[in-house]
């Protein structure tokens, strides 16, 4: 992801989004719980599996392709005049109706910043941190062919 | 942002339930059927024409409507149906004010009758066993039905509609919940 100074409302959102997207519903119910009650909302499409397909283009100049469907989970929910949306990988509806109370909450001028702080940041902080265990464990094991070649 | 209101409870069983009493409305003529489903739709949408259109329009169907932004945002979420400036392409007609011409309409053709556009009409009221004979397939003897608020020339312009049978347009009449149907089939008199 792209860092800027001060990124669009837009980006700022889409980056939410993906973040609340990865975290799972155990770790969205237990933050937002510390957190204390947010104002009463109301569910607008209550959460709704269906399939997406998934394209892919071979090596960049190639032809699209329908790589295969994935399942997918999306709901609506509006807080006061804010409306959230979340489209999550998998079945979990409890996770898809949290993700998209949590995004009508962010849009929230006077909830962001504690959200901000005690729900995005941390969990942003955590899924870097997996991502970098697991790219570490990648590289251990990677095998130069390369070298191998010269070494003879 | 107006604030959007939420669709049906029960996506799967309301829409059901709805297209059971759209049914039962088009299969006979002038018999008034109740909406069950309890939704709020934006004004000036009453609960009929919402729950109908939440029950038949999808991505496929293009939308025409005669109402403000609000209802065609609430219709856009909920069905995701897109919203078409030509009435003669529109597959569902949407009339909150005064009607749109029946002739203005899509009727089909001969080959693909069921191409012909419904026109969902918010009317006054419905009153039933007085008013328009109506006669016609779906129909034993002959039915009733007073339709408070229809357009002054409907009946002459529904004789013309008929006439194009099977080409031609159907008719779903709403207020508040109930809701009847004039599928093309039918014969209007004035009662």
């Amino acid at each position: 992801m792209t860092q800027t100074k001060t990124p669009s409302p837009t980006t700022q959102r889409q980056g939410w989004m993906a973040i609340l997207a990865r975290a799972s519903a155990e770790e969205l119910s237990a933050r937002l719980a510390a957190l204390g009650p947010l104002p009463e909302a109301e569910t607008l499409r209550a959460p709704e599996t269906g399939l997406v397909m998934v394209r892919g283009r071979a090596g960049g100049d190639g032809d699209a392709f329908n790589l295969g469907e994935m399942t997918v989970t999306r709901c609506a929910v509006r807080l006061g005049a804010h409306i959230g949306h979340a489209y999550i990988a998998g079945r979990d509806h409890s996770k898809a109706w949290l993700a998209a109370l949590l995004d009508a909450a962010l849009q929230d001028q006077a909830l962001q910043p504690a959200l901000l702080q005690s729900i995005i940041e941390p969990l942003a902080s955590a899924q870097q941190a997996a991502r970098a265990t697991e790219a570490r464990k990648a590289a251990a094991t990677r095998v130069d062919f390369f070298t191998m070649a010269t070494m003879r | 942002m107006t604030q959007l209101s939420p669709g049906f409870a029960d996506p799967v069983l309301d829409a059901q339930a709805c297209f059971r009493a759209i049914l039962e409305a088009m299969s006979r003529p002038g018999r008034i059927q109740r909406i069950a489903a309890h939704i709020t739709p934006p004004a000036p949408l009453c609960t009929a024409a919402g729950a109908a259109l939440l029950s038949l329009a999808d991505a496929d169907t293009p939308l025409w409507l005669d109402t403000d932004e609000a209802v065609a945002a609430w219709l856009r979420f909920h069905c995701g149906a897109p919203i078409t400036g030509d009435i003669g392409a529109a597959r569902f007609v949407l009339s909150c004010g005064p009607a749109p011409s029946l002739a203005a309409l899509d009727i089909g053709t001969d080959e693909d009758p069921q191409l012909g556009a419904t026109l969902i009409l918010q009317v006054a009221g419905l009153i039933a066993d007085e008013g328009w004979r109506l006669t016609g397939p779906g129909i034993q003897h002959e039915h009733h039905l007073r339709v408070l608020g229809a357009p002054a020339d409907f009946v002459s312009a529904w004789a013309r509609n008929q006439a194009l049978f099977p080409r031609g347009v159907d008719v779903l009449l709403c207020a508040g919940d109930s809701i009847a149907a004039l599928p093309r089939s039918v014969m209007i008199a004035e009662g």
